[in-house]
């Protein structure tokens, strides 16, 4: 199974583009990995890497540009011919089989067989537990996957890539979910890795990480490749200025708005592995960001809010009035509305019109005689797509035919229609182009200056921090640190959601 | 730390045997030995019986390779409603083939067996490369194939004395007290459960059903494999086929209608996922024995006919809600088990860090200079207290 490692450059991209639809995701993107080296591919959320990797993994084909795997011009069509070619990824989120046990996992597609091409389970749980005893982690080899964290799926992940045995590994954010222990063994196993000669690519927004591992760091920014650089060369500083390319305050324009009283009051929120003892407010005209990393709880604690998902323990409450758990009716009628993160699927019928889609909520207002009428509808809808600035031609337009913007906009008129007094909205600018993001920012700064008050959720930091007034942290399901708006830098947010400051916690778990 | 994230200390024969007393198989058998003895009891001629113990191992075969078939598409995450029709199509061509030509009984069979497997062929054409829902396809190819088989055969029906005595001696033969056919299953059931277990093939349908998305950036041939599923459940309804045409003389064109359902409800009582991903053929086999059993039995029982489909239905609708219920108790506990004991990872429950405006200004912790050493102590101290 074990290559041959060549020495000099394992992977060389050049001008790479690739666009989904109307969504340019690169725009003439290079990286060039030598072999023995770890190299850093930094950017914010958005810049690219993700859909830049998935290319060498053959998820997805370029639209353009040069692709050399170990000198030789490659064009995967799937995920098994990059794999064969000796490449192993890491993806951000953990991509296991939950009936299986955890080795079958680590090995599926190539387990080790023996006579009559029998499987020999004996041979492949040993070397999962010996790929366990290398990794540092306990694991009980023969567990199913179902029910493990998102730390322990990201080991299975590390485990599965490096019994891959691959020339070139690249590792999108392995560490998001590790605590510090993990990411110290995670990296003592990097760093043998390169040591025997193979290509690595780390991405990461943990600069010290970055600084700590790697010798090399490729910045991309908005699709293209900014710059490369030995490590020794350059600072965080420098790195930062690359990443960002802007100021911040420039993309989102927040508006003082006049807080008022307390809108939303959460206390105590506790669903046992998921979340625990989350208390936070809301007030009107006040948009509180809830930052933290893929898989921290946000989304699941918004959706608890709501009324979509069950919680163990703890209450909501809306204006002083308690909102009953499990029951998003009495939700959306106490006046919560709720943009979730994927508006295709959860948030819009796409195959339905703009005015559809906007009166959808409050179909049982527009009625007559028990009917609706396609007139109502428009009349209904037609204000609030002026007000928003959605651009269609006509309100019957079918929204699947819509910019990523503009259907986001149909979405939140959808829910102004209820005229909520509180905004819930997951990730309110996920795929949608630099463009048009700042209009969503725009309209969220204008709704809460009407006196809206907004939870937003986003895993992009300048986001959080040019549009809340206050940031909330969430690491592993619980509220880590409560920020005012001047206080948020991107350093003291990103500790609480890495936890990384907070080295006391550790020993407490072990004591 | 919990017993779930330790590698295991217990020994292997204790480790097998847990996993058998929690089984699913073990559950059902021990439900059809009861059934038995309860029913033999009240009439002693149910089991001892002139042909009480041949009926009892005979009448499930067919539906045993319909079942195992079906479990080899359910696994994952479809399902093949056309074996019904299927099985009734081969049937009549075994009897048209036995009047029609000369035939050789062994070429008839493996006649029969490839028209199901051409017939399942265009199932799984149709699902792994249509990707359009196995339950769509195969709920029109199954009124597709029962079409075909009624314009074929019209009012025709293939009787007993056309076909040759040999061939249906298979159908009352026994050896060493085992009808042929029954054995004819269990070799079936043997080789494909033995796949399943033991082959990479095997495994990447159960891959495959647990997460199809998973499968595709695993880089497995999950269309291919879809495929083979599909033309393996249609010979294996094309074997049934020939076996029903030997066990019981005659073909007419309603024969195996409805049986799809049946094949089904065997394998979702043993145990089969619905969903895909989990489930064996063993457990459908057995969920097939029960069912046919059980209908056999409840006359005898002094349960009225009306009564029977209900009974069979319950257990059905049982067997899902207690699947739902485990799992669910399972991943519960897989969850909770994660706020208690420390797992391998689990950095557990960080205070609130007060964040105080002097510390935002300050630059991130490591330097470029900073070596691994530098790296804050604490990580190598929990790791001493870990271990």
């Amino acid at each position: 199974m074990a290559q041959a490692l060549q020495a000099g450059t394992v992977l060389e991209l050049a001008d790479v583009s690739k666009s989904f639809g109307a969504v340019v995701a690169l725009r003439s993107s290079s990286l060039t990995v030598e072999a023995g080296s770890i190299h850093a591919l930094i950017g914010e959320n958005g810049a690219g890497k993700s859909t830049l990797i998935k290319i060498v993994a053959g998820v997805h084909r370029r639209d353009a540009g040069t692709f050399r795997f170990q000198g030789q011009d490659v064009d995967f069509t799937s995920t098994s011919e990059s794999k064969a070619a000796g490449i192993a990824v890491i993806y951000q989120e953990p991509t296991l089989f939950p009936d299986l046990s955890v080795t079958e996992n680590i090995f599926m597609g190539r387990q080790p067989v023996g006579r009559g091409r029998r499987i020999d389970y004996t041979a492949m749980y040993a070397e999962a537990e010996a790929l366990f005893t290398r990794l540092g982690v306990y694991i009980d080899p023969r567990r199913p996957a179902r029910g493990l964290s998102i730390a322990d799926q990201q080991i299975i992940e590390i485990a599965k890539a490096i019994s891959l045995d691959a020339a070139l590994l690249i590792m999108d954010e392995p560490t998001a979910a590790l605590s510090g222990v993990e990411v110290e063994r995670l990296f003592a196993v990097a760093r043998s890795l390169r040591d025997e000669g193979r290509g690595l690519v780390f991405i990461s927004h943990r600069f010290e990480e970055v600084f700590d591992l790697c010798d090399t760091v490729t910045v991309m920014r908005d699709g293209s490749y900014v710059s490369t650089k030995k490590i020794a060369d350059t600072d965080v500083d420098s790195l930062v200025a690359e990443m960002v390319g802007r100021e911040v305050s420039e993309l989102f324009p927040k508006t003082p708005a006049e807080i008022g009283e307390v809108v939303l009051d959460v206390q105590g929120l506790t669903t046992a592995g998921v979340f625990h003892d989350v208390s936070f407010q809301v007030r009107a005209g006040e948009i509180v960001g809830l930052a933290g990393l893929v898989g921290a709880g946000r989304s699941e604690i918004a959706r608890a809010v709501f009324g979509v998902d069950r919680y163990d323990a703890g209450s909501v409450q809306l204006l002083g009035e308690s909102v009953p758990a499990r029951n998003p009716r009495a939700a959306i009628k106490a006046g919560m509305a709720f943009v979730p993160e994927d508006r295709r699927k959860q948030g819009l019928v796409t195959e339905e019109s703009v005015a559809r889609n906007v009166a959808g909520v409050i179909r049982h207002g527009l009625t007559t005689a028990g009917l609706l009428t396609g007139r109502a509808e428009n009349r209904a809808a037609g204000p609030w797509a002026g007000r928003l600035e959605v651009k269609t031609n006509a309100l019957d337009m079918h929204a699947t035919t819509m910019s990523g913007g503009n259907q986001q906009k149909v979405v939140i008129a959808k829910w102004l229609a209820t005229e909520p007094k509180l905004l819930i909205i997951d990730e309110p600018t996920r795929g949608i182009d630099v463009g048009t993001k700042s209009e969503v920012h725009r309209l969220l700064s204008d709704l809460a200056g009407q006196g809206l008050a907004i939870l937003m959720i986003s895993s992009e930091l300048p986001e959080v921090l040019g549009m809340a007034d206050r940031v909330l942290v969430v690491c592993e399901g619980r509220i880590t640190a409560d920020i005012d708006r001047a206080d948020a830098t991107p350093e003291n947010v990103m500790r609480a959601a890495t936890n990384a400051a907070n080295p006391a916690a550790s020993k407490e778990v072990v004591a | 730390m919990s017993a779930d994230v330790q590698p295991s200390a217990v020994s292997p024969a204790s480790r097998v045997l847990r996993n058998l007393l929690r089984s699913r198989e073990l559950a059902v058998l021990i439900v059809i030995v009861v059934l038995v003895a309860v029913t033999t009891i009240k009439n002693d001629a149910f089991l001892f019986g002139s042909t009480g113990w041949r009926d009892l191992l005979l009448t499930p075969s067919m539906l045993v390779l319909l079942a195992v078939g079906q479990t080899c598409v359910l696994v994952t995450r479809n399902v093949d409603l056309s074996v019904g029709s299927t099985l009734g199509l081969t049937a009549y061509l075994t009897g048209r083939l036995f009047i029609d030509t000369n035939l050789p009984i062994v070429l008839v069979v493996l006649a029969g067996v490839l028209m199901g497997a051409a017939l399942g062929l265009v199932n799984g054409v149709l699902v792994a490369w249509g990707r359009v829902p196995a339950l769509v396809i195969t709920l029109g190819t199954m009124y597709i194939y029962r079409g075909a088989f009624l314009t074929w055969a019209g009012s025709d029906r293939i009787n007993s004395s056309d076909m040759p005595g040999a061939f249906k001696d298979l159908g009352t033969e026994s050896i060493l007290g085992i009808p042929v056919l029954t054995i004819v299953a269990v070799l079936v059931l043997a080789l494909v459960g033995y796949y399943l277990r033991t082959a990479r093939g095997g495994r990447e349908l159960y891959a495959i059903g647990s997460d199809p998305d998973a499968a595709e950036l695993y880089g497995l041939k999950v269309s291919r494999r879809i495929l083979a599923a599909f033309v393996l459940s249609g010979a294996l309804a094309g074997l049934a086929g020939v076996v029903s045409a030997a066990r019981f003389g005659t073909v007419s064109s309603s024969v195996g209608t409805g049986v799809e359902f049946e094949a089904v409800g065997a394998a979702v009582i043993g145990g089969v996922a619905i969903f895909g991903g989990s489930g064996t053929v063993w457990g459908a086999a057995l969920g097939a024995f029960l069912l046919v059993t059980i209908n056999r039995a409840l006359p005898v029982l002094g349960i009225s006919d009306f009564w029977q489909q209900a009974v069979v239905g319950a257990l059905i609708v049982g067997a899902i809600i207690l699947d739902r219920f485990l799992v669910s108790r399972q991943e519960k506990a897989l969850v909770a088990a994660r706020d208690t004991g420390p797992g391998s990872t689990s950095p557990g429950a960080p205070a609130l860090a007060p964040v105080v405006p002097s510390t935002s200004g300050s630059s991130p912790e490591s330097s470029p200079e900073s070596s691994p050493e530098s790296r804050p102590e604490s990580s190598t101290e929990s790791e001493e207290v870990t271990r």
